[in-house]
Formats: C-alpha cells, sequence, structure tokens
C-alpha cells in the first residue's frame, strides 16, 4: 500500500492569512518543536482542554487525549500511536483517549501533523520518533509548569502516573491540574527518550481503543453518516475503463418514489434519493448508452499475451546487474527455466467505497473513511474548486483499507460532485458491491520468467529474472517511475536478500487501461510468490533441502536467514511430519520487516487442500503493541490463503467480469481451519512495518507444500485454476 | 401501513413492500449498525434476528417481517453488553470491525440453539465474510463462550 502522500504540494503562502482565521475550539494555544509544521504555534487546544504540543491535549481532570494523524483501518493504528505518545509523557494509560487530527488545520498550518498517509506499515515506523519526542515534550512542560509553582528547579522533579512529584518536599500535582500552564510554556527544543528497556507502555498488549463500539454496531463508518436532511446516492459508472457515457434517459427513474435527483456526468450516473435502496435501484433500473471507446475488445487473454511480448522482448531496462548471470547460465551444468503470472486483484473492503459530502454557505464538508486525509481533502477541494481552507474532511475509521482508499479517491471526487448540485443538503454516496468490484484499482497482472544455474555441486551461481507487469507508479505516480523502471515493482527481486554472485533482474512494463492500485502488500503478493517458489524449484532440481539450500545464501542477510531459522525450528522442519502431512517454507522481506512462513497441509483426492498450520516468524524490530501484531499476522494469514486460493479479476470486451461476492470470493470461515502461530521475533534496534509483512512469505509456503504433497508446481495463481480448493 | 416490532418498539412504516429490512433499519429508523456489504445475502454483515433467527436483511422483503419481532445488534444487550461482545472485546476480535455486528448476530443465534457447537458447526453458521480475517479469533472467541456456558 505504499503510495504517494507527502505533504508537499499545499500552497504554503496562504498561511498567514489562514492562521487569522483558525477557529480552534479552546483557548490555550502554545508552540511545540516536535513534528513538522509552524513552530511556533503549534500547540492545539480544544474545548476544556491545554493543548501541549499539537499531539496532546490535558483536561482538568487528567483526561489525556492524543492526536492520531494516520488512520485506523483496523490494525491498531489508533491505539500503538497513542502508546509511542505516551511511553513519554507518563501519564496514566487509563486515562488516555485518542481522536483524529483535523485535516484543515493540519492542511492550513503546514502539515501540522506530519503525514497522514496511511500505507505501506508505514503509520508507526515512520511516526515513531517524532511521537516519542512530543510526548517526552509534553512531559518536559508538564513538569516544568509544576516545578514553577512550586518555586523549585524543574529537574527536582519527576513524573509518573500522571502525576508529578518533587522528591524532597513530597509535593504532588496530576497533570490536570497544570495543563493550562504547561501549555503556555515554551516547547522544549531538545528532549532526552528512554532505552528500550525502560519501556512499559511500548511492547504491552492494551487493549485497542476502536474495539468495544466495533461490537454493540456503535462505530460510526462513513457508510453510517447521518445529518439532518440527508440523502443517500447510488452510482453506476461506464463499465469500460475509459468510456464515456452516451445518453440517458433520466425520465424515466425521475418521478420515482423518493428520488430527488439525478446526475450525469461524462462517465456515471448517479440517483440521489431519501432511501439508499430507492436510489440504487432508480440508478440501475435507468437507461444509458455508453460510448465503451477504444478499449472495448480487451480481454485479459490479451493482457497476458502482451505481457508475454514482454517477457521476450529486447532492450528492457536493467534493475540490477550483478555479475555475469547471462554467461554462467550459458555454460552451467544445471539449469532451470520457468515462468509464473498473477491475475488482476480487487481489494474488496468489506465497506464499500462511500463518502458523504455537505456544500453549504460556502465550505464543503466531508465524511469519509480514507487512508490519506490529504489526498482527500485535495481532492474533495479540487472536485468543488475551492480553496483548501473552505474544505474540511472528517474522517472516519474505515471498514477496510488494503490500499483502496488512499491514493485513489474517486468516490470522494463523485459525493462532492453530488453535493454540488444540492446546496444545503448533505449528501451520502454508497458504491453499490457491484460497483466497488468494477470500479477498484486493481493489484495489477504480472508473468516474469526466472532462469537459474546450479554448479555441479548443487550450489546456485547465477540467476536471470525478467518481469512483464502493469506499473502502479506509472498510472499513480509518474515522476517516481525511474528509467523506464518501477521501483515498487521491482521490489522483492531488484532488493533480494539471496548472495548469488550472477544476478540480472529485467523489467518490462506494458500498462493496460485497467487501472492498477496499490494492494495490501502490493509488489511483496507476488513477487515473493514467484522467488522463492523458483527458488524450491532450484532446490528439487539440486536435490538440496530447501531450508540448507538458503542458509549459505543468506550468510550476508542474517535478520532474514533468523526468521527463516525460527518459522522452520517451529513447525519440526528438521523431524518427519506426521503421516500425510506436507510442509513448505518461504522468506520474505518487506515494509522493513523480516518474515518467513511455513505451512502444513494434507491434500485429498489430489485437489483438496486441508491447511493444518501455518507459522509466521516475524521481525518487526520493535514490538508496539504485540497483540495487535499478532491479529495482524492471523489477518495476513487468512488473506494471502483467499488471494492465494480465490482471487481473480477477469476482463471481457473491456470491463470487468466480477461484480460481488460470488464470482469474486474471498476466504470464508470454514475455509480458515489452520492454526496460524505468530512467532514475534523482534530483534530490536529498528522499527518495521506489520500491516503488510506477514502475509509475504505465505503464498509461497502454501505451493511449496503442495508440491511436496502432490508434485504439481502451481505456476500461476489462483489455485481454484487448477482445480484446488480448501477442504 | 407495514407494522413490525424492532428492538422491542412497535413501528409502522410506509415503505414499498418490496423494500429489503436492511434499508428500513437504515434509512428508515436510523439504525446503522447493520450493514450493507453485498446486497444479494451471501457475506452477513446485514445479519438480524427476526423472531429470533438469524437472518440476512438484505434480501428480506419488508412485507415478510410484517407483525414480526426484529432485532439488531444494537438491542442484542439486555443491559449494558452481552457475554458475546464481552468475550468479542476480550479476545479483541474486531479489525476494521465493519462485519462484526453481523458476526456477532450470527454467533448469537448460533450459540442460543447449539450452546457448544464444533467447529463443523461454527463453519455451517458462520457464512459471514470477514475481509479483514478475524476468522481465528471468532472461532476462539465461540469457543470460549461455550466453555463458558458449560460451567
Ligand atoms: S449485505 Fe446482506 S448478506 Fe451481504
Ligand atoms: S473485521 Fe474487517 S471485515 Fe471483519
Amino acid at each position: 500500500m505504499r503510495e504517494a502522500g507527502t505533504s508537499e504540494g499545499f500552497d504554503a503562502s496562504r498561511r498567514a492569512f489562514l492562521l487569522k482565521g483558525a477557529a480552534v475550539g479552546g483557548a490555550l494555544v502554545i508552540g511545540v518543536g516536535t513534528g513538522h509544521g509552524a513552530a511556533a504555534d503549534a500547540g492545539v487546544a480544544r474545548d476544556g482542554g491545554a493543548g501541549i504540543t499539537q499531539w496532546v491535549v490535558v483536561e482538568p481532570d487528567d483526561t489525556v487525549t492524543v492526536r492520531i494523524a494516520r488512520s485506523e483501518l483496523g490494525q491498531g493504528s489508533f491505539t500503538g500511536l497513542a502508546q509511542l505518545v505516551c511511553e513519554e509523557l507518563e501519564c496514566d494509560w487509563r486515562n488516555v483517549r485518542a481522536e483524529y487530527a483535523d485535516v484543515n488545520e493540519h492542511m492550513r498550518r503546514d502539515c501540522l501533523w506530519g503525514s497522514m498517509v496511511t500505507g505501506g506499515s508505514r503509520s508507526i515506523r515512520e511516526s515513531q520518533e517524532m511521537l516519542r519526542k512530543a510526548g517526552a515534550a509534553a512531559r518536559q512542560m508538564l513538569v516544568a509548569a509544576a516545578a514553577a509553582r512550586w518555586g523549585v528547579p524543574p529537574v527536582e522533579c519527576g513524573a509518573s502516573q500522571g502525576v508529578i512529584t518533587h522528591a524532597a518536599s513530597g509535593r504532588t500535582l496530576t497533570f490536570g491540574a497544570v495543563a493550562a500552564e504547561a501549555a503556555r510554556r515554551e516547547i522544549p527544543g531538545q528532549v532526552a527518550l528512554k532505552g528500550p528497556k525502560d519501556w512499559r507502555l511500548i511492547g504491552s498488549p492494551v487493549p485497542r481503543f476502536d474495539i468495544p463500539d466495533k461490537t454493540t454496531g456503535r462505530q460510526i463508518y462513513a457508510a453510517d453518516v447521518r445529518l439532518p436532511g440527508l440523502l443517500h446516492a447510488s452510482i453506476v459508472q461506464v463499465p469500460v475503463f475509459g468510456g464515456r457515457l452516451k445518453s440517458a434517459d433520466v425520465s424515466a427513474v425521475s418521478g420515482t418514489r423518493g428520488v430527488r435527483k439525478v446526475v450525469v456526468g461524462d462517465d456515471f450516473v448517479a440517483v440521489v434519493a431519501d432511501n439508499w435502496w430507492r436510489a440504487n435501484r432508480a440508478v440501475r433500473a435507468l437507461p444509458v448508452e455508453w460510448d465503451a471507446g477504444e478499449h472495448a475488445a480487451v480481454t485479459s487473454d490479451a493482457i497476458r499475451a502482451r505481457l508475454r511480448t514482454g517477457l521476450d522482448a529486447a532492450d528492457v531496462p536493467v534493475a540490477r546487474r550483478d555479475g555475469e548471470a547471462e554467461a554462467v547460465l550459458a555454460s552451467a551444468p544445471m539449469v532451470l527455466e520457468a515462468e509464473y503470472h498473477a491475475p488482476y486483484l480487487a481489494h474488496a473492503t468489506l465497506e464499500p467505497q462511500t463518502a458523504t459530502a455537505l456544500w453549504q454557505d460556502g465550505h464543503l464538508q466531508v465524511w469519509v473513511g480514507t487512508q490519506n486525509g490529504e489526498a482527500s481533502i485535495r481532492a474533495a477541494a479540487e472536485e468543488a474548486g475551492l480553496p483548501l481552507e473552505r474544505v474540511n474532511v472528517h474522517k472516519l475509521h474505515a471498514g477496510g483499507g488494503f490500499g483502496r482508499r488512499g491514493a485513489h479517491q474517486d468516490y470522494t471526487r463523485q459525493a462532492v460532485r453530488l453535493a454540488m448540485e444540492l446546496p444545503g443538503t448533505p449528501v451520502r454516496l454508497q458504491w453499490s458491491r457491484e460497483e466497488d468490484i468494477r470500479h477498484d484499482r486493481y493489484r495489477p497482472v504480472e508473468s516474469v520468467r526466472l532462469r537459474g544455474a546450479l554448479d555441479e555441486a548443487g550450489n546456485w551461481i547465477a540467476w536471470q529474472v525478467r518481469q512483464a507487469e502493469q506499473s502502479i507508479l506509472a498510472s499513480v505516480r509518474p515522476a517516481a517511475v525511474r528509467g523506464g523502471i518501477d521501483p515498487v515493482g521491482v521490489r522483492a527481486f531488484a532488493d533480494n536478500p539471496y548472495d548469488v554472485p550472477n544476478f540480472t533482474n529485467t523489467y518490462a512494463m506494458h500498462d493496460s487501461h485497467v487501472p492498477p492500485g496499490f494492494w495490501r502488500a502490493v509488489a511483496h503478493t507476488h513477487n515473493p510468490y514467484f522467488r522463492e517458489c523458483f527458488i524450491d524449484e532450484l532446490c528439487r532440481l539440486a536435490g538440496r533441502d530447501p531450508v540448507e539450500f538458503r542458509r549459505p545464501l543468506l550468510a550476508k542477510s542474517p535478520k532474514d536467514l533468523a526468521v527463516l531459522e525460527a518459522a522452520a525450528k517451529a513447525v519440526g522442519w528438521n523431524d518427519a511430519a506426521p503421516e500425510g502431512v506436507h510442509r513448505g517454507i518461504a522468506v520474505a522481506d518487506a515494509y522493513g520487516s523480516f518474515t518467513a512462513a511455513a505451512v502444513e497441509l494434507s491434500v485429498r483426492e489430489e485437489r483438496i487442500v486441508d491447511v493444518r498450520r501455518v507459522v509466521v516468524a516475524l521481525d518487526c524490530g520493535h514490538v508496539v503493541n504485540p497483540d495487535a501484531v499478532i491479529a495482524q499476522v492471523e489477518g495476513g494469514v487468512a488473506w494471502a490463503l483467499g488471494m492465494a486460493m480465490h482471487e481473480e479479476i477477469t476482463i471481457r470486451a473491456g470491463h470487468v467480469e466480477q461484480s460481488n461476492f460470488t464470482d469474486y470470493p474471498v476466504l470464508r470461515m470454514h475455509e480458515m481451519t489452520a492454526r496460524v502461530e505468530a512467532l514475534l521475533v523482534p530483534s530490536g534496534g529498528f522499527w518495521g512495518g506489520v500491516g503488510e509483512p506477514p502475509l509475504a512469505a505465505v503464498p509461497a509456503a502454501l505451493c511449496n507444500a503442495l508440491f511436496a504433497a502432490t508434485g504439481r508446481r502451481v505456476r500461476s495463481l489462483p489455485l481454484k485454476r487448477h482445480g484446488f480448493s480448501f477442504a | 401501513m407495514l407494522e413490525m416490532t424492532v428492538n422491542g418498539r412497535p413501528v409502522a412504516l410506509d415503505v414499498e413492500p418490496e423494500m429489503p429490512l436492511l434499508w428500513v433499519l437504515r434509512d428508515e429508523l436510523g439504525l446503522t449498525g447493520s450493514k450493507y456489504g453485498c446486497g444479494i445475502g451471501v457475506c452477513g454483515a446485514c445479519t438480524v434476528h427476526v423472531d429470533g433467527a438469524a437472518v440476512r436483511a438484505c434480501v428480506l422483503p419488508a412485507s415478510e417481517v410484517a407483525g414480526r419481532s426484529v432485532t439488531t445488534i444494537e438491542a442484542l444487550a439486555a443491559d449494558d453488553l452481552h457475554p458475546i461482545q464481552k468475550a468479542w472485546i476480550a479476545l479483541q476480535v474486531p479489525q476494521c470491525g465493519y462485519c462484526q455486528s453481523g458476526m456477532i448476530m450470527s454467533v448469537a443465534a448460533l450459540l442460543a440453539s447449539t450452546p457448544q457447537p464444533s467447529d463443523d458447526q461454527i463453519d455451517e453458521a458462520l457464512g459471514n465474510i470477514c475481509r479483514c480475517g478475524t476468522y481465528v479469533r471468532v472461532r476462539r472467541a465461540i469457543h470460549a463462550l461455550a466453555a463458558e456456558s458449560k460451567k
């Protein structure tokens, strides 16, 4: 889910004017040097609470609210990011709450909260230092305020559990008692941070803040926004990407019960009604004629055939070259060649794309589940033709993200478009599931050809990888494409950890009209599958054990080797598997973390796969919330198993053939019978991602186990295409 | 006028008889705890109880609910929290949470009829989709509830 989304581009020249007009709820606004943005006036207060740095609000009753810049998608960022701040703040965790930082204020004040981008498993790893410093700065300000009241030097005072103590005199004050004074103090320019051995909150499995409301139906998602006078909208977009609307017979539905407005766009029709079912029924009944455009004949087979030309093309860019792979392959005693392929995939967040917008009194407000607050507000402002200061985005916890709700804000734009046509009326646009599947930004297709060479002793001495794929960045952030290479697309190959003297990675980009996007783990959904299965093939050719074969090749990548060894040990790799049980193993590093997976499975009737056990070893450096990390491993395993078995988007006559969970099945309860063992092996000293890495090695471990069980090497996904199903 | 009982309260509605119960609940009555995920009875996000049985509200016409009693996630607990909700919190089951209203309503119906379900019975009863993949914890929480009820 890595994506564009730094905060450059905001017009800083407007800032002076904007700050004057900044109406902040409370009164106590002070400055802070932590984080980004305007250093002199950064504290953000709230009614009744003192803003101590822009991150922390302390109320007189000692309630601490931590501002969260990233989004809660179910991965636990609301809690984990607050843990980082509070580790240094030394407050009482029982008094802590979290809330989203205001998007409009963030933009007006030069990205006051750093970045709101929630993708690429980066929330913790990219903001941990800033947040720990913010907590430390706020604590110092509170301590200094207490010390000033007592007339003692701050160094004689300490803070713990939300209480400041002057040891010599035994006097104490709570954070709440001095919050207002603390907020008026100078922000310390420098703060000292605790070392890992002193951490108490970091590493603690505290319950997530967002969970209680998610069990009672009280959690408000974008789909659940209810405002006075709210209307509901459903949309139908041109089925063939790039097509246009030719005509729509609006009169056919305009008298229908509850229908308030029909909006006809260049490539969509939308109906706004007093009830979503009425809107959806009307929009589906509306007679439309599309101009499918130039892509009306494109099929998946045609796209794959073009990728094949990429596999054969001469003169394609080189992403990495070590030694002389070609020459070594030409004369090696043992050479293996294999082609692999992976299809388009849809995100299928369980909450379909949804946004609510209200255009009133010259201001636009949007309520949306987003992975990228900056992208949402920019898209809304651009669609409305408004300056950013007249727009605000209210972030809501998203019903799944997985990369769909980041850089791509198509649904936000559409909701804004509808709201602008109905001034004063909030409009809630919810895509039908059918639109959601047919108008996604898809995990792109890729074909690869791998060639590997072994010497007489079975040592791996050379390999070549030719990738032919559709690039995400060429579509989403073209400036990031370098010399014809998508740097995200070559991950797991160009940066592979294996110490093989001769290696060439070439890359042929073949774009299509199907819009590509970041999908949970992005290139690490398929590249490690190709790589680790191919290595398993090499092991078979060499007659070597897959763990023993990799060991010397990973000697220079000790963290990769360590997780591989950990997974092997946990699964009992060196001992015989139980009767009828077969094993596969794979390793991958992704998003700053290191992971290996071992799978145990049985196969009945040569096609019914019973996955018994999935071990995932994960080294993410420091673990902030171990229970949340384990949940990400469990979810990642389910995600990977479903992807490998079921998921495939196909194109016919230029459009996506699938439309709902019937023809785009995802993993179900009865298929998740495996014991999932999350083996956290944090080695410390770094902060790796967690939302995506745990799934990276699973598909390869699964397919390697499948080979062990059946002798069938599956070189394309999904497995259902090869006749397999889960038990 | 269509009459039914929703969460213990009688309601009278002027809606099309074919309007699915889900939209009666969400858009006419403002009960947004039940979710739309697929609209075709496949994902279970919309699961509610009608006369105590778990049903997919997105494909159940309002006319078929006339005179019957509907319970949604908002009224699952008689007071503070239902034991299932407590177990869900204790085992930290939800991720994004969007499926969980329906998941919990399905589990409530299952445990009401089968207090100690086997894994097969769980699989049978829970066709609910969780895109976040919380299945492992859902199963664990059901077994924990079953063990609790044995005591
Ligand atoms: S929304 Fe009713 S089953 Fe999916
Ligand atoms: S928790 Fe996200 S769909 Fe189940």
